[in-house]
């Protein structure tokens, strides 16, 4: 250790765990909670390693300084207090730190993430890490304002109760002129289908401008739901290039009489998503939550952030849809580890299970539930394990699914709305919809020529239970 | 290939053949076993975004089997012929409102 004498302040470089690594510390119920996975350099002992990421996403920095002095780290500073090898792998360690209330600026998750997965994600010292958990003390939720309206607000707003909600991304993406644009929304809506959506990159592009957009489709939302009676939706992606922009989108989809809306959060940043979500809550609309970008982020298993924080997240940060993964579909997602995170959205208390990728118990003490978005690559096959995994508090949205109907997106519609209804009553009966999905879906094949049209189209599947448990 | 038709709807299970009693009954009997409490609502011209339809007599909170159930919605069914009637449930726990379908409708459907 290199040190220089002066009068009272001694200079150099200090181990961290020193200060950091306190493994007889019991969290208090106030602390903010984080499990980080964390890959040492060759050479470096866990708890030093564990001591500096508690350091440097808190108070610490490499060497001593004189300020140091002038405050009591003890009341700041990030403390590691549990440190354990992960199962089954080589020199990997989840690491627990325990962060004191006052770090942190009230109702703000951008200053949370800028502390917790910061500087210390580049720190030599580590080869890899991933942020896999946080418990967000309820000191510090009850500072959030949360999503705008949350699940039951919402199904009461629309008038759908005891089955998911179903929605489809108007393709192609890009490309479409406005008109041509309303029209499939329109054809969608009138077949059966809640909402449709704009894909994440529609936003106001020289093929086709967001008021002109937001135009044909609400008058497209309107027409289906004088014909169906039934309350009709369409994700308007007000996701811009400037806060004011966004805002400015938001309120003429207000004033245009739209029930939702719809924003990117991680490339729009938590900043503006929060923004979106309390104007969404104090203007009365709803707000889908679309995630590009997030596989950047959360699918190296030891380097980044797990999905199940950023879940985490947006529910303080404000958001009424978020998307999920389906566990079935083209994007395959580990059926526990999405369980897991799909509770976090929607539950109001989860406790603690390693199973389901669940570090923390965590309580959220009456923040509204969000609603999970299925979608990507389903089909009316899948119904059956859709309903059975996301049960009635979800949004299952088949894009290429409703769209490549042979006869169109009405009767395409239709299809996914009779297979849906089948399998929530067959449910509701009783029936085993993972043994007996798919003859609920012959026998309605009977009655509807939509139905049967979609499944002599696309391939029957097997849908087998047990997929392999990656957490 | 075919044009699918213009149809109004009343959501949750309104695309589904209209329910047998029988059928009613077990939708009902779910409800029940989930402790949802059951009601019956009607109304005789229901736009979409009408939220409240006319509340038959008060919720059944003391409901126990589904047939008590049906035999409010014969009841209603009988007073009110030209009116929609749906079967509601509340959870007391959660605090809102949790199942809504449809079990009579006056005008055929295609199904």
């Amino acid at each position: 250790m290199v040190q220089t004498k002066s009068a009272g302040f001694k200079a150099g470089v200090q181990d961290y765990r020193l200060t950091y690594y306190t493994p007889d510390y019991t969290p208090k119920d106030t602390d903010l909670l984080a499990c980080f996975r964390m890959t040492p350099q060759p050479g470096v002992p866990p708890e030093e390693c564990a001591a500096a990421v508690a350091a440097e996403s808190s108070t610490g920095t490499w060497t001593t300084v004189w300020t140091d002095g002038l405050t009591d780290l003890d009341r700041y500073k990030g403390r590691c207090y549990d440190v354990e090898p992960v199962p089954g792998e080589d020199n990997q360690y989840f690491c627990f730190v325990a962060y004191p209330l006052d770090l942190f600026e009230e109702g703000s998750i951008t200053n949370v993430l800028t502390s917790l997965v910061g500087n210390v994600f580049g720190f030599k010292a580590l080869r890899a890490l991933r942020l896999e958990d946080i418990r967000f003390p309820v000191a510090f939720i009850k500072t959030c304002p949360g999503n705008p309206h949350g699940i039951t607000v919402e199904r009461d707003l629309l008038n759908k109760y005891g089955r998911p909600l179903l929605g489809c991304t108007i393709k192609p993406k890009l490309g479409l002129s406005a008109k041509n644009y309303g029209r499939a929304v329109y054809e969608c809506l009138r077949g059966g289908l809640d909402f449709t959506k704009d894909d994440e990159n529609i936003n106001s592009q020289p093929f086709m401008r967001w008021r002109d957009r937001f135009l044909f489709v609400q008058e497209a939302i309107e027409k289906a739901q004088a014909e169906t009676n039934e309350v009709k939706g369409h994700y308007l992606n007000v996701t811009a290039a400037t806060c004011e922009e966004m805002l400015e989108r938001a309120e003429f989809a207000k004033e245009i009489g739209t029930p939702i809306v719809m924003h990117d959060f991680i490339t729009g940043g938590f900043t503006a998503n929060t923004t979106l979500s309390k104007w969404c809550r104090k203007n009365g609309l709803l707000l889908h939550i679309h995630r590009a970008m997030h596989a950047v982020i959360d699918r190296q298993k030891n380097h980044g952030i797990h999905f199940r924080v950023l879940a985490k997240c947006l529910r303080l940060s404000g958001g009424d849809h978020l998307h999920s993964g389906t566990v079935v579909g083209k994007l395959e997602g580990d059926r526990a580890g999405t369980l897991g995170f799909v509770d976090l959205m929607r539950e109001d208390y989860v406790e603690e299970d390693r199973s389901r990728g669940v570090f923390f118990t965590q309580d959220y003490a009456s923040l509204p539930g969000t609603m999970p978005v299925a979608s990507g690559g389903i089909h009316v096959w899948h119904m059956p394990a859709l309903v059975e995994i996301f049960g009635d508090d979800s949004c299952l949205q088949f894009g290429g699914g409703t769209l490549g109907h042979p006869w169109g997106n009405a009767p395409g519609a239709t299809a996914n709305r009779v297979a849906l209804e089948a399998c929530v009553q067959a449910r509701n009966e009783g029936r085993s919809l993972a043994r007996e999905g798919n003859d609920v879906l012959r026998e309605a094949c009977k009655w509807s020529p939509e139905l049967a049209a979609a499944c002599d189209l696309w391939k029957e599947i097997k849908f087998e239970f047990d997929t392999v448990d990656t957490l | 290939m075919k044009t699918l038709p213009k149809e109004k709807r009343y959501e949750t299970l309104s695309y589904l053949p209209p329910l047998s009693d029988q059928q009613i009954a077990r939708q009902v009997q779910f409800m029940i076993e989930q402790g949802f409490i059951p009601g019956v609502e009607f109304e005789k011209d229901p736009t979409p975004e009408l939220h409240h339809w006319t509340l038959w007599k008060l919720p059944l909170f003391s409901a126990t089997n589904a047939q008590d159930v049906l035999n409010e919605v014969r009841e209603c069914r009988s007073e009110y012929s030209d009116c929609y009637i749906r079967v509601v449930g509340f959870d007391n726990i959660k605090q809102c409102q949790t199942v809504s379908f449809i079990v009579y409708k006056p005008n055929q459907t295609r199904y």
